[in-house]
């Protein structure tokens, strides 16, 4: 009985604290590594060649900003697909609700509708956002990127920076 | 009291604070802190991933849903697998305010072709639109076509967007049921 009984608390266990480490991830905070190339150089995937570094980024993600949803231009954001509820990305926001953006595919100036933004990748060469499929809602955000914490050489802070000449808030 | 009574009382209190079991006391509340943590976690993630309870209102839906207000038990499993088809009636988030969780029933998939008159007030004035859905979005529509603010005005909806699938209604208790799927 021992044994069992152990067994059972030892579930107990991993239960609550698979419980507790959910909620947190939901609400507050989470950890999420980098895969792709589209935020060069900025934030580093893992790559085969690169054996001096210790794997790809790890990311800090923020959720709290989701309450309110209260972003700036410049945010690095994660966000899920647009064309795949599976997959999440990690871009840059560029424009928020009332900016007027470039839009490439038909080289108009766009206003960014209610409740959406306007996201691209640093490494624009490589970069699949935005300019593919257009402003996301922003029921898509999932956090707000503050800090890179893995490998031990690029910790730091992400900074919020913006392009310059990409939009205007007319 | 009498003074001296009360000089007994006084002079005791420091020995009486000591004797309190503050180790017990702190490690109670301690324990009871992590239990209401505990529950208030079970509660989200139930909430969330299993399913939840959502009060609604409003006319969009009429005549399936009360326009004073129901409260719907929502699925949020058969989101999360992908098991959402025509008829359904979804929660999702609205693409005009995230902040806003509306209901809608699904009348379109991936794929499929829609034809819509973008305001049917105007019946024949206004020309039928068709489009095709684009790869993992929905078209949602509410149900009653003259007050509802949906994917004729805003487009189709990325799947991520749907919070969870509503199967059936607990209040008012005349309208207890499952949701029955067309309609």
């Amino acid at each position: 009985m021992g044994t069992l009984s152990s067994l059972w608390l030892f579930s107990k266990r991993i239960a609550t604290g698979g419980l507790i480490g959910l909620t947190i991830s939901d609400r507050w905070f989470s950890f999420s590594p980098v895969k792709g190339f589209s935020m060069l150089p900025t934030l580093v995937p893992f790559t085969e060649s690169s054996l001096r570094s210790l794997g790809g980024d790890v990311l800090l993600v923020e959720k709290l900003c989701l309450d309110m949803y209260k972003f700036s231009n410049g945010d690095v954001i994660i966000l899920k697909s647009p064309t795949d509820h599976k997959q999440m990305l990690v871009k840059r926001l560029i424009a928020l609700p009332g900016d007027w953006i470039r839009d490439p595919a038909s080289r108009d100036i766009i206003k960014i509708p209610e409740g959406h933004c306007w996201v691209e990748g640093d490494n624009s060469a490589a970069s699949f956002d935005s300019r593919a499929f257009g402003s996301v809602p922003l029921g898509l955000v999932k956090g707000r990127v503050t800090h890179v914490i893995w490998p031990p050489q690029r910790v730091g802070k992400i900074e919020r920076r913006l392009p310059s000449g990409k939009i205007s808030s007319i | 009291m009498a003074w001296t009574n009360f000089g007994f009382w006084a002079r005791s209190v420091p020995h009486r604070i000591r004797n309190i079991p503050w180790q017990s006391i702190s490690s109670e509340a301690v324990g009871r802190c992590f239990l209401v943590a505990k529950f208030a976690c079970f509660i989200h993630v139930t909430n969330n991933y299993v399913f939840g309870v959502a009060l609604v209102h409003g006319p969009s839906m009429l005549p399936t849903l009360n326009l004073s207000g129901d409260v719907l038990l929502v699925d949020r499993v058969s989101t999360h697998l992908g098991n959402v088809s025509i008829g359904d009636v979804v929660l999702i988030q609205s693409p005009e305010d995230p902040k806003k969780i509306v209901t809608k029933r699904v009348t379109g998939l991936e794929g499929d072709s829609v034809t819509f008159l973008v305001n049917p007030v105007h019946g024949e004035r206004s020309m039928p639109r068709t489009l095709v859905v684009p790869k993992d979005h929905v078209w949602v529509t509410g149900d009653n076509p003259l007050l509802s603010r949906d994917s004729r005005h805003f487009g189709s909806v990325p799947y991520a967007l749907i919070k969870g699938k509503a199967f059936c209604r607990v209040w008012p208790p005349e309208g207890f049921g499952l949701l029955n799927k067309g309609g």
